[in-house]
């Protein structure tokens, strides 16, 4: 674990931040980065697709199956007990990781996605009228883009898109005279998954709230990579997942004003969404219960807040630092190659590198570089209009987290020109 | 190159993706469709003259990766003159090849061997397989265009 960060030979001192980074000790709590595929050590650099889980998380995992296990909020015996109080300790690690004014307003989902269409469904299958406009990005993933597609379809509403420059950036002035007084919500990325833009997430909100619209963020890249205060963003509702920021699959977060959350439906029916069912008339249970029909994934909400824990005690200020560091270098080297072309070239960026080389395909890029032992992403990223706007098919995405090393973006780097050679 | 690598990406393989035969569109033609990958973005168009049961002309466009692009180009060069019942039965033998399925004739496959290599990349199957698919696809179809989708 990173809770003792101690000096040694291994521990190198990045940006000004001055606090020591000790890339090794935190590799060391990673247990599936040490293994060798195609005789090859793994280098992992999909984290943008999902991240690898330190042992912590692992343990907790194993820990609650071991000697936690039980439904939560029904029993009176020890366990169930035991297992709802380590279930809602969770959700107020997921609250302070928000930073929200209260537990009420964290929801519990199996991911983005599900955040982000339960706020469509909920929120949208209320709020929103015929004649209505929703704004979303030209940048954003398939999951914030098709519930929005689909509430607009159903209502009568309208879809605005704001476009992206050639450098893979928001345009603002654009954004802004999409704006008005039929604007009734606007949903984007905080972090673009396929380009890296970080994008001026206060700004956007701001401009929204003048017109009295409620804003959706999709924080599922933002997480890993960057604190999140949703009372100082002022945000109507976040949604992140687990899996991206070294938690388990099938469990997230969706964040939402206790003001909507009030005034919304519910999005599913079930058990522990209510207090009282008779044949004719039910009674929905409290915030946030009420959005969490089911039996939850109670493991993965333990297992997520061990993971939310590691991030916080390596701190922001020194991911941010180490990874931008790691972007700077990757980008530098990455031009370097023949014909590499790298898409998305915004002034603030996460730690992901997008690339297209002249005469080969992405595809055949990501399979070269398996037998390397590089694990990248290639395709469209669930991002298909990004790549309409730039026209290509597809790009390989190199993405690091704060576990990855120069050592790695080096053989990435002559992997590539390997692959060059190759396709001459 | 490592010697596997070099069992996927032969150099027919890679001469066949640099370029590529009958790359171009047919008009007209008999017969089209167009092929879709949905993992990787490959798009491919394939046109098809067909007089008497016989593929008296093909000729594809599109874009991919270079295991789809050639297996494309040998493919067209491998239909044309068959009967369609003879590539029908030539496209079950390609698929037993890349996905491991049958142990294949090569005899009877001919150039199509070079694509044996693909059965050890799961997921590279389908790229070889689209323009296949797509061909198939535009003889089975009623209407003038058809799509067809790897997923
Ligand atoms: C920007 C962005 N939004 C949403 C998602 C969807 O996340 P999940 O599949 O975990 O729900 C992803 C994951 O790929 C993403 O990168």
């Amino acid at each position: 674990m990173a809770e003792t960060i101690e000096m040694d030979d291994r521990t190198i001192a990045i940006g000004k931040n001055h606090k020591l980074f000790d890339v090794e000790r935190i590799r060391a709590d990673f247990p599936i980065l040490h293994q060798r595929i195609h005789g090859k050590p793994l280098a992992y650099l999909d984290n943008a697709a999902t991240s690898q889980k330190p042992k912590v998380v692992i343990d907790a995992i194993s820990h609650y199956y071991q000697a936690q296990n039980a439904n939560i909020h029904r029993g009176v015996y020890y366990l169930s007990e035991v297992a709802t109080q380590a279930y809602e300790q969770a959700r107020e690690c997921v609250r302070s990781f928000l930073n929200a004014a209260s537990t009420e307003e964290i929801i519990f989902t199996r991911g983005a996605t599900e955040g982000i269409n339960l706020v469509a469904h909920s929120y949208g299958r209320r709020f929103i009228q015929q004649g209505d406009e929703v704004i979303i990005t030209t940048m954003d993933h398939h999951s914030n883009i098709v519930p929005w597609q689909i509430l607009c379809e159903e209502k009568g509403a309208q879809l605005r898109v704001v476009p992206i420059d050639d450098h893979g950036e928001l345009m603002m002035d654009e954004y802004a005279s999409l704006l008005s007084a039929k604007t009734k919500l606007v949903a984007f990325g905080h972090i673009s998954n396929s380009l890296g833009t970080i994008n001026p997430i206060e700004k956007i909100i701001q401009m929204a709230h003048q017109v009295g619209a409620v804003v959706v963020v999709d924080g599922a890249q933002a997480a890993p990579h960057t604190p999140i205060d949703v009372q100082a963003l002022d945000v109507d509702f976040y949604a992140f997942s687990g899996h991206k920021v070294f938690g388990p699959t099938g469990i997230g977060a969706l964040y939402g004003k206790e003001k909507w959350l009030d005034a919304m439906p519910p999005y599913q029916g079930g058990g522990d969404m209510i207090k009282s069912v008779t044949l004719e008339k039910t009674i929905y249970n409290d915030l946030p219960y009420k959005f969490e029909a089911g039996t939850p994934h109670i493991s993965g909400g333990i297992a997520m807040a061990k993971a939310l824990d590691y991030v916080g005690q390596i701190g922001y200020p020194q991911i941010e630092a180490y990874e931008n560091d790691l972007l700077n270098c990757a980008t530098e080297a990455l031009q370097k190659v023949d014909g590499l072309r790298i898409v998305g070239t915004a002034q603030h960026k996460a730690s992901v590198v997008s690339f297209v080389l002249e005469s080969v395909h992405p595809h055949d890029v990501g399979t070269i570089l398996d037998r390397e032992g590089i694990a990248i992403r290639t395709g469209h990223h669930c991002t298909q209009p990004v790549m309409d706007r730039f026209h290509i098919p597809a790009t390989s995405r190199a993405s690091f987290a704060f576990y990855n090393t120069k050592e790695e973006i080096d053989r990435l780097v002559e992997a590539l020109h390997k692959v060059v050679r190759m396709f001459q | 190159m490592d010697t596997d690598l070099r069992d996927l990406y032969q150099e027919i393989i890679l001469d066949h993706n640099k370029n590529p035969k009958n790359f171009h569109k047919l008009d007209p033609a008999s017969h089209s469709a167009e092929g879709y990958n949905p993992l990787c973005g490959d798009k491919i168009n394939v046109y098809l003259q067909v007089e008497d049961g016989k593929i008296v002309d093909i000729g594809f466009e599109g874009s991919g990766c270079a295991i789809s692009k050639a297996s494309a180009s040998v493919m067209t060069t491998i239909v044309k003159n068959k009967t369609v019942e003879e590539v029908k039965a030539l496209f079950e033998k390609f698929k037993g090849l890349v996905t491991g399925k049958v142990e294949p004739d090569m005899l009877e496959l001919g150039k199509l061997a070079v694509f044996a290599g693909v059965r050890d990349y799961p997921s590279r199957a389908k790229c070889a397989t689209l323009s296949w698919h797509t061909v198939m696809a535009a003889l089975n179809s009623k209407e003038e265009q058809a799509i067809v989708s790897t997923e």
